[in-house]
């Protein structure tokens, strides 16, 4: 638990924490410097490929390698056999918590595939030719098993089974017989009846969302290589280098201490590289091969066998009085998991009704397995899902009652001290001011065209601490040196780099960051739940004033006084009223004749992640002759606690919305009725480019956290909430059809149009 | 004495109980004594798959956190992210 002093920002004048300084890692992204997960090349390094599974759902009679092991060049074939079948044990990662079992049954198959690009087996060549030859010599026995692909008919009683050992937990007295449905989860309180019996207007709607990949450009990428005494070391893209390393030692029953983990630079994650898929495969080959072994998916291979997001089927119903109170709140979330139970309904139920200050509400949650991928955390897991359900119907009712969407939320918004749907009470949150900047900004008042609908939608996400080291080198020279252990996805270096330089009061230009492989230090949960500026900055503000205890000690004993004499200021230990002062580099220089090398390290588990909440604002057009929905105009208003750069908080909250943009109007796994996909590509799969979306113009709304020394809250999760509800407010405001299923693609909306016209 | 409200899953894995009074200091007491008093819930407690909020504030993992006399507690699944 850690205890660090009240915000600093409400201390004093802050002279770097705030500003826009160019990032830190900026000219090695753009002259090629930069090492991602598969630039990195080894002396006789082996190229690894996968075979995956041709099948949605089929039993693996027999696997027969020997004709691929005796394929010239080939060095190693491993199968699941290769790694340990371990028993049903839950650990914390990403999103959820997860399973050995099914993680080892995820990175390989076992007893049966269970969706299309499963992964069966993998080989170890000397070239990618002889590699990909050799996967065409294995030969697998499938027995081919009916599959089920949707939500609601994998819950129905006689749909294909995925797991004969799932019982629904969450549901007294236990099932007798086993299902798809891995959980039922409930929140909520109040007197639901009650409440709706009080309503003047009641809303009631089903949503359907696709599941959607989180569309990293960086496919999934890494080389193992273990030595011939069973030490080992990975360099890899992902969002947590001691996540993997605590996966892959499982999995191959190793010894955490044995694996050395090196986070690459990484180009996206999104959640969505918060589990392993290709490293443990590469370090059973390179074990087998004693070789070094490369492998990376092709965007073909991320779409087929690694998580998106959930696909889900929703039901909302709200009421409220005349006046704009609600009265009452319930939800139904049914989320698809892919082939391993998981899903994150559990916080997508949580967040449902967060922005609000209800009396009574229920939310309750189901988590089922179908034949597709395994579902991995993407931004906010589970919160855009179920909002964009909320915040519909929010829309639908603030206009059955003829008030402004705006005021309406205004009128229910959760503030400090409301009792959240999960349970307790909120500390201090930022959703009323994102609301009052919302309304009082120009985008809400300008005038609309016809086939033009603009639209409104709030989103709440949590953030998380979690454990976290972090260390500071003092250089001899007065540079100053940190090493954290969380990859830097979204300018987490500059922003922890600005804030040590706050505390020292140095020149930013002093302190330079680096990513730690798992041997440097401590454990570190992994880059997610928008935790590295709020946590590894707690961790780092706590390790800077450990240094200049230190340095405070040094200069006492040169100027034999005590320490309590000396104070630190601006880079500097200043002798109180003596007008004495020795330099950070001159504290440095001296170091060994003063008592040695000075460092600093903090290792806690940060707490008091305040959640950040959105509001955002977007106009449509909408071609009535071919239902094409164009984004006039963008504002997301965000509140960032403290945003330590700015341009990086602006760059979040523009990419969240350009993802749920995505998300809204374009983004859908199509299957052929063999539950194959039919678009693994983006060229079918189509995220938004730069023409598609306008400036996102962005607001930054600051209250401040109390639990954080710079008041910071974290803010890449929340962008993503509102747009999906947003967009499909607008859309329906433009159009005059409510749209509850996405995406909201040109026949969809065309279709409905027509519906509408009675064509 | 400090209070723990329960609901949704919780409550029904704790015998419909809503509000209980709590005699401990911290998580780890609170846990213990949750286990004892509601065997259902016990292993759904040692699966590290739930938060304690005290007053509020959200502690993941964290056996030591302190629980005031006054506290409010709130059992609530842990929220990781992506």
């Amino acid at each position: 638990m850690n205890d660090m002093t009240p915000p600093k920002a409400a201390q004093q004048h802050l002279k770097i924490v705030g500003t826009r300084p160019l990032r830190p890692d900026g000219v090695d992204k753009v002259t090629g410097r930069a090492k991602f997960g598969a630039d990195i090349h080894v002396p006789n390094m082996l190229i690894g490929k996968v075979l995956r599974s041709p099948h949605a759902h089929a039993r693996i009679k027999s696997i027969d390698v020997s004709r691929a092991q005796a394929l010239k060049g080939v060095k190693a074939v491993i199968t699941s056999a290769d790694l340990c079948d371990l028993p049903s044990e839950f650990i914390p990662a990403g999103e959820m918590m997860v399973n050995f079992k099914d993680m080892t049954r995820n990175v390989m198959a076992r007893e049966k595939a269970l969706y299309e690009g499963h992964a069966v087996a993998a080989v170890a060549a000397v070239s990618e030719a002889v590699a990909a030859q050799a996967l065409t010599l294995i030969e697998v026995q499938y027995e081919v098993l009916p599959h089920v692909m949707d939500v609601a008919e994998a819950m129905q009683a006689g749909a294909p089974l995925l797991h004969d050992d799932m019982f629904t937990i969450g549901v007294e007295p236990r099932p007798a017989k086993a299902s798809n449905i891995a959980k039922r989860v409930e929140f909520g309180f109040g007197d639901l009846e009650a409440g709706f019996a009080r309503a003047d207007v009641i809303v009631e709607r089903e949503f359907a969302t696709k599941p959607v990949h989180q569309g990293y450009i960086e496919p999934h990428a890494c080389l193992a290589s273990v030595s011939e005494d069973g030490q080992a070391e990975l360099w890899c893209t992902t969002q947590g280098q001691f996540i993997v390393r605590a996966f892959c030692a499982k999995l191959l029953g190793m010894d955490v201490s044995r694996l050395r983990v090196t986070a690459s630079e990484i180009g996206g994650g999104f959640g969505g590289k918060t589990v392993v898929y290709l490293e443990p495969l590469a370090l059973a080959l390179s074990r087998k091969a004693c070789r070094p072994v490369k492998m990376t998916m092709s965007r073909t291979d991320v779409f087929r066998a690694s998580g998106p997001t959930s696909g889900a089927k929703i039901w909302v119903k709200v009421g409220a009085t005349r006046d704009g109170r609600i009265t009452a709140a319930d939800a139904l979330l049914k989320y698809q998991a892919g082939a391993f139970q998981g899903s994150p309904v559990q916080p997508g139920a949580m967040c449902a009704f967060a922005p609000y200050d209800l009396e009574n509400v229920r939310i309750v949650g189901f988590d089922v397995v179908v034949n597709r991928p395994k579902v991995a955390a993407y931004r906010a897991p589970g919160g855009p899902i179920a909002e964009f359900a909320v915040e519909s119907v929010i829309d639908e009712v603030a206009l059955r009652i003829g008030m402004d969407p705006i005021e309406f939320r205004l009128k229910n918004a959760a503030k400090e001290g409301t009792r959240a749907p999960y349970g307790p009470k909120l500390g201090p949150i930022g959703l009323v001011q994102t609301l009052e900047a919302a309304r009082a900004h120009a985008h809400y008042r300008a005038p609309l065209k016809a086939n033009q609908g603009r639209g409104v939608a709030s989103g709440f996400w949590f953030n998380i601490g979690g454990e976290t080291c972090a260390s500071i080198n003092l250089g001899e020279d007065g540079s100053v040196g940190l090493v954290v252990g969380t990859p830097d996805i979204g300018g987490s270096r500059a922003s922890l780099s600005m804030m040590v330089a706050e505390e020292f009061g140095i020149p930013l230009d002093q302190v330079h960051a680096i990513i730690g492989d798992t041997t440097s230090l401590g454990f570190n949960f992994l880059t997610g739940g928008s935790r590295v500026t709020f946590s590894s900055g707690m961790a780092l503000v706590e390790a800077a004033r450990d240094v200049i205890r230190q340095l405070r000690e040094r200069a006492a004993k040169i100027w034999e006084v005590a320490v309590e004499e000396v104070e630190w200021v601006e880079g500097h230990a200043r002798l109180s009223g003596k007008g004495k002062t020795l330099s950070l580099a001159e504290l440095a220089k001296t170091a060994g004749k003063t008592g040695g090398p000075i460092i600093g390290n903090a290792a806690i588990n940060a707490t008091g992640a305040g959640p950040s909440l959105a509001t955002h604002l977007v106009d449509v057009e909408v071609d009535p002759e071919t239902g094409k929905v164009t984004i006039l105009r963008y504002t997301a208003i965000q509140d960032a606690g403290k945003a330590v750069h700015p341009s990086y908080v602006e760059g979040q909250m523009q990419g969240g919305a350009v993802q749920g943009i995505g998300w809204a109007l374009n983004e859908e796994y199509i299957y052929d009725d063999k539950g194959r996909m039919e678009n693994p590509g983006f060229l079918d799969y189509r995220i938004p480019v730069c023409s598609d979306v306008p400036m996102i113009d962005t607001v930054i709304v600051e209250v401040p956290n109390p639990r954080h020394p710079y008041g910071v809250r974290g803010v890449g999760e929340t962008p993503i909430v509102p747009p999906m509800a947003a967009i499909a407010n607008a859309v329906s405001h433009a159009t005059g059809v409510r749209f509850t299923d996405l995406p909201m693609s040109p026949p969809r909306v065309l279709a409905a149009i027509d519906a509408q016209r009675g064509a | 004495m400090a209070r723990l409200i329960l609901s949704g899953t919780l409550q029904k894995l704790a015998g419909g109980d809503a509000e209980l009074e709590i005699d401990a200091r911290d998580v780890k007491q609170l846990l213990r004594m949750l286990s004892e008093r509601y065997p259902a819930l016990a292993p759904h407690l040692e699966s590290d798959a739930y938060a304690i909020a005290i007053d509020g504030e959200i502690f993941q993992d964290i056996w030591f956190a302190p629980i005031g006399p006054d506290s409010e507690v709130h059992l609530i699944p842990a929220i990781r992210g992506g």
